[in-house]
């Protein structure tokens, strides 16, 4: 019992890295195996030291089973066949079953007399080797067995019989570098294997033969490279479908990464390592780049060189049936950021076997399989959203970035470069365009506001590349409407996109009781853009910000705003005059505080200082000057109620007084001048008679 | 028909300085009113506008206090003028305020107004008026409470800081509208009631100049004030008041200035009228 658990336990550490290709967990569980196996061992050797005389027992009935099995001739006919029943002494002496008897395996013969019935039973290797019986059992070639395939593999098939050793001696039929040979006796070209069950890959022993593992195994004879059974495993061999196999899409970067453990550092820059197991549904899988059984340092070399497709594709007037150009400039293709990358990593499902190996090509370009975290980001988006509901408007990958002469956004050429970004998002944004054209919100004409702004004029004429583009508050890939609350132009998210550059604002911004609050009112309190806009952002050091900005307070704060215009700052502001006490001035701007609150620039410690700032000699009774006061409310200001309305009727009175006065007199006064008239040309015409008299030579005279 | 024939010389009603002061006062007190007016009325386009043209706001501010000294100049220099007249020809302060020329209120006014209401609805003749008249004698006394309540008040809102060592911050609040109300009245009062009493009376029309020539006709004399006509027929005073009319090039600059004044004037009540009425807020 105890040999028959060593045997059982030696087998799958020989084969253990075969048996643990699954997954992770697998991974665990090999650690466990390893210690139990090392047990095993050791209590092997106790044993083995413990019962010598089995050994011995198990000798003696060989010895009696050769008296007739070393004799050349015996034979036995199975159905045409005649099958010889020679058993090599020496061969089964140096074999790892030497110390157990025949009986041990052909259990039926257990106490029979000898020379014995033919035939016998088949021998069960899972008596002791259960494990595995049970995963040969599950695998493609156990089911096919258990189907009564005349082709399926037994046990013996690959391991042999009499002579089995240990898989470490190269005299092993599966010793590492006979693997690929025992495989290709059923998996070669033209095994009743290969013709006649399906198996979908072809040239198999040959294609590895030359992969840059067979290469290894073969000409470097590196035993530790891969053979068949490292990826197929030796036992649990199943198709590719089956979502337990090795070679699952699911399980292949597990079973890869066995010996590719720096792997996913290596594709990091891609592909987050741990996305190939989370979503392998998403990311390309090993094989979909490397071949199987094809794999070579420099993939994709026969047929599908970038040579290769340029050999039709170079020519400008390649056209698709749709009219399409398919014409590729080598040229920009060498420039591009891709350079690198060949046309069948980009230009998928190739076929490098037919003539034109982009026949096979059924979909288009899929940037995501490599740049998976900006697709993950992408598809969420507006831009993305749209895409998948196959809006014709909707931005694919290459509306921004580019086909073939796709460049980084670090090269001035790029058209993704921060300033060429605004030009790139207006190509649909501009007004009239076809986003602009589906667009319901407030803004309009965005990229003319954007372009006359601090930002627009920073980036466009001071050429600062650090300056905030489209893509810099909206994001290069999540783009979203500000409605959505994971959008980077959300209420929410407004002071924390804005504090990516202008960090020290938002930290005075977040303790001012603006801040993501809500107003008494239900109103929401203002972020960034609210005072500041969002496309037509200004200096708020220019006129134009400081007289608007009574009016951006005001939208909420609307009675407080129309007092402070009844009053001198607000007149004189209202007069385009800008030297004068604007709403922060003296609240503060991005710190923002009520007066009760002591840290206020308004509050009772700071108000006479804040005064200060424009009234040199201010004292706290000049901080007692009303600034927001009216005169039509008598309980809160009784003075200036009193003082209006008393004017008013001194003004009123004097008016009316001066008013009836003047009215009355008029038809006197015009009664008056008729009477002067009259009088006037009385005289008149009496000076005339006198001058009459006198002679015209006076007349000169008479003028001066 | 000689040249400095009596017919032809005029009667001169008002002094060299007072008719100079005058015109400064014309020049000082629409400089306010202009200036002033864009900062009540901020709310109204022609305002800004007007403000702009002013040099903005910051210049609009220079020009009114500088007009403000000129103001407060002329008053000075017309307070100075009494003092020196008083030495001079009344001798006490008495004899100047109660003498029979002068410009304080006293018993006839109340008669010649009670007199001249009786007149306007035809119940009696015109009252026969000394050398100033009721309402000569109001306008006179306006400037006097103008140039106290508004210069006052103006000079608070000058320097503040200065005064808020006196004055609660609120005073500020009330030196704003006491300022504002009341220069409001003084041009309102002005260019409707004061134009129309003595420069654009119909029988005067289209403008008397005496303010600025000092001359007027010794008929209109003998009309408009036959008390002081009579006196001065009764002293013999008349012939020494009368003088030679400036000549035509002085009077067509005079009127071209008075124009211009007038137009100002009706101006800021038009810009007046349509804030309070139509734009008020």
């Amino acid at each position: 019992m105890a040999v028959k658990t060593c045997n059982g336990g030696g087998s799958p550490h020989c084969w253990a890295p075969g048996d643990l290709f699954y997954s992770s967990k697998s991974l665990l569980h090999h650690g466990v195996s390893c210690r139990s196996t090392g047990f095993v061992l050791t209590c092997l050797g106790l044993v083995l030291l413990a019962y010598p005389p089995r050994c011995s027992a198990g000798s003696d009935v060989t010895e009696t089973c050769l008296t007739c099995h070393s004799d050349k001739t015996l034979s036995t006919k199975r159905g045409p066949r005649t099958v010889s029943l020679l058993v090599d002494g020496k061969k089964f002496a140096g074999s790892v079953h030497s110390a157990l008897g025949c009986t041990a395996c052909h259990a039926d013969l257990e106490g029979k007399d000898l020379p014995h019935e033919t035939p016998l039973a088949k021998v069960d290797c899972g008596t002791c080797h259960s494990q595995e019986k049970e995963q040969h059992a599950k695998s493609l070639h156990g089911k096919a067995l258990a189907r009564g395939d005349s082709l399926a593999p037994r046990c013996v098939d690959c391991h042999g019989n009499h002579d089995i050793v240990p898989v470490k001696d190269s005299r092993s039929a599966v010793a590492p570098l006979k693997v690929p040979f025992v495989c290709g006796r059923c998996h070669s070209e033209g095994t009743p294997v290969q013709r006649n069950r399906p198996i979908h890959q072809d040239h198999i022993l040959e294609n590895f033969s030359e992969s840059i593992h067979g290469e290894a195994l073969f000409k470097k004879g590196l035993i530790v490279a891969p053979n068949c059974a490292s990826c197929h495993t030796p036992h649990s061999i199943l198709p590719h479908t089956d979502p337990a196999s090795s070679i699952a899409r699911r399980n292949i970067a597990a079973t890869c990464t066995k010996c590719h453990a720096q792997i996913e550092s290596v594709h990091r820059k891609v592909i987050r390592g741990e996305m190939w197991e989370k979503q392998a549904h998403v990311l390309p899988a090993c094989v979909d780049c490397h071949q199987p059984h094809k794999i070579r340092r420099v993939f994709y070399d026969q047929g599908m060189a970038d040579a290769d497709c340029l050999r039709c594709h170079a020519d400008p007037n390649l056209k698709a049936k749709d009219s399409r150009s398919l014409g590729v400039h080598a040229q920009q293709l060498a420039h591009s950021r891709h350079v690198k990358i060949a046309c069948s990593q980009c230009h998928s499902e190739v076929n490098a076997s037919r003539v034109r190996p982009c026949e096979t090509i059924t979909h288009k370009v899929d940037c995501t399989s490599c740049h998976a975290e900006v697709a993950q980001q992408y598809q969420k988006s507006v831009h993305g959203k749209l895409l998948a509901a196959s809006d014709s408007n909707a931005p694919s990958c290459k509306e921004c970035h580019g086909t073939h002469e796709i460049l980084g956004k670090l090269n001035p050429d790029s058209a993704t470069f921060p300033t060429n970004v605004p030009t790139l998002c207006a190509r649909c944004h501009r007004e009239g365009k076809k986003a602009a054209v589906r667009y319901t919100g407030a803004q309009h004409e965005i990229i003319e506001h954007y372009t006359e702004s601090i930002h627009g004029k920073g980036l466009l004429k001071s050429g600062l590349t650090v300056t905030a583009t489209c893509t810099g508050c909206h994001t290069a890939h999540a783009i979203l409407p500000k409605t959505d609350p994971e959008s980077s132009v959300n209420r929410k998210n407004v002071p924390g996109t804005c504090g990516r550059c202008h960090h020290g604002i938002e930290e005075q911004f977040e303790h001012s009781i603006h801040f993501l609050a809500d107003g008494k009112d239900g109103k929401q309190t203002p972020v960034c853009s609210d005072c500041h806009s969002a496309h037509a952002i200004g200096r708020t050091d220019q006129e134009a910000f400081k007289l608007d900005i009574m009016g951006k307070c005001g939208k909420c704060h609307e009675a407080i705003a129309q007092t402070y215009f009844d009053t001198y700052h607000g007149k004189v502001s209202r007069l385009g005059y800008t030297k004068t006490a604007r709403c922060y001035d003296c609240h503060g701007s991005h710190d923002v505080l009520p007066p009760s609150d002591p840290r206020s620039h308004l509050s009772r410690a700071n108000v006479v200082a804040t005064c200060q700032k424009c009234h040199a000699g201010a004292n706290r009774r000049f901080a007692g000057y009303l600034t927001h006061a009216t005169h039509h409310d008598p309980k809160k200001y009784p003075f200036l109620f009193w003082a209006f309305w008393g004017m008013t009727t001194l003004l009123v009175s004097t008016f009316v007084i001066g008013g009836v006065h003047t009215l009355l007199w008029l038809p006197r006064a015009l009664q008056m001048r008729r009477e002067l008239k009259a009088e006037e040309a009385r005289l008149e015409s009496a000076a005339r008679e006198a001058e009459g008299s006198a002679g015209p030579s006076s007349e000169g005279g008479a003028k001066l | 028909m000689t040249p400095g024939k009596p017919e032809l010389r005029e009667y001169v009603r008002f002094s060299r300085l007072n008719r100079v002061l005058h015109v400064l006062m014309i020049v000082s007190f629409i400089s306010l009113a202009l200036t002033g007016m864009t900062l009540k009325f901020s709310y109204t386009a022609w305002a800004v506008a007007l403000s702009h043209i002013l040099g903005g706001f910051e210049t609009a501010g220079y020009i009114h206090r500088t007009a403000a000294v000129l103001m407060v100049g002329v008053f000075v220099t017309h307070i100075t003028n009494l003092i020196r007249r008083k030495k001079s020809e009344f001798g006490t302060w008495r004899n100047l305020i109660f003498g029979p020329d002068s410009l304080m209120f006293n018993r006839r006014d109340l008669t010649e107004f009670i007199g001249n209401l009786k007149w306007f609805l035809g119940r009696g003749p015109r009252p026969a008026y000394g050398r100033w008249t009721y309402w000569e004698k109001f306008d006179y006394f306006a400037v006097f409470w103008g140039i106290a309540v508004i210069g006052s008040t103006g000079l608070t809102l000058w320097f503040p800081t200065f005064f808020t060592r006196l004055l609660p911050g609120w005073a500020l609040n009330v030196a704003t509208i006491v300022h504002s109300d009341e220069a409001l009245l003084a041009t309102g009062f002005i260019f409707t009631v004061h134009f129309f009493n003595t420069h654009l009376r119909p029988e005067k029309f289209p403008m008397d100049i005496v303010v600025f020539t000092g001359r007027m006709k010794v008929i209109e004399l003998q009309h408009d004030k036959p008390r002081e006509y009579e006196a001065m027929v009764a002293s013999g005073k008349l012939e020494e008041n009368l003088a030679d009319p400036y000549p035509p090039i002085v009077l067509r600059a005079v009127r071209i200035f008075a124009w211009t004044a007038l137009t100002f004037g009706f101006c800021i009540i038009a810009s007046i009228t349509y804030a309070m009425v139509f734009a008020y807020r």
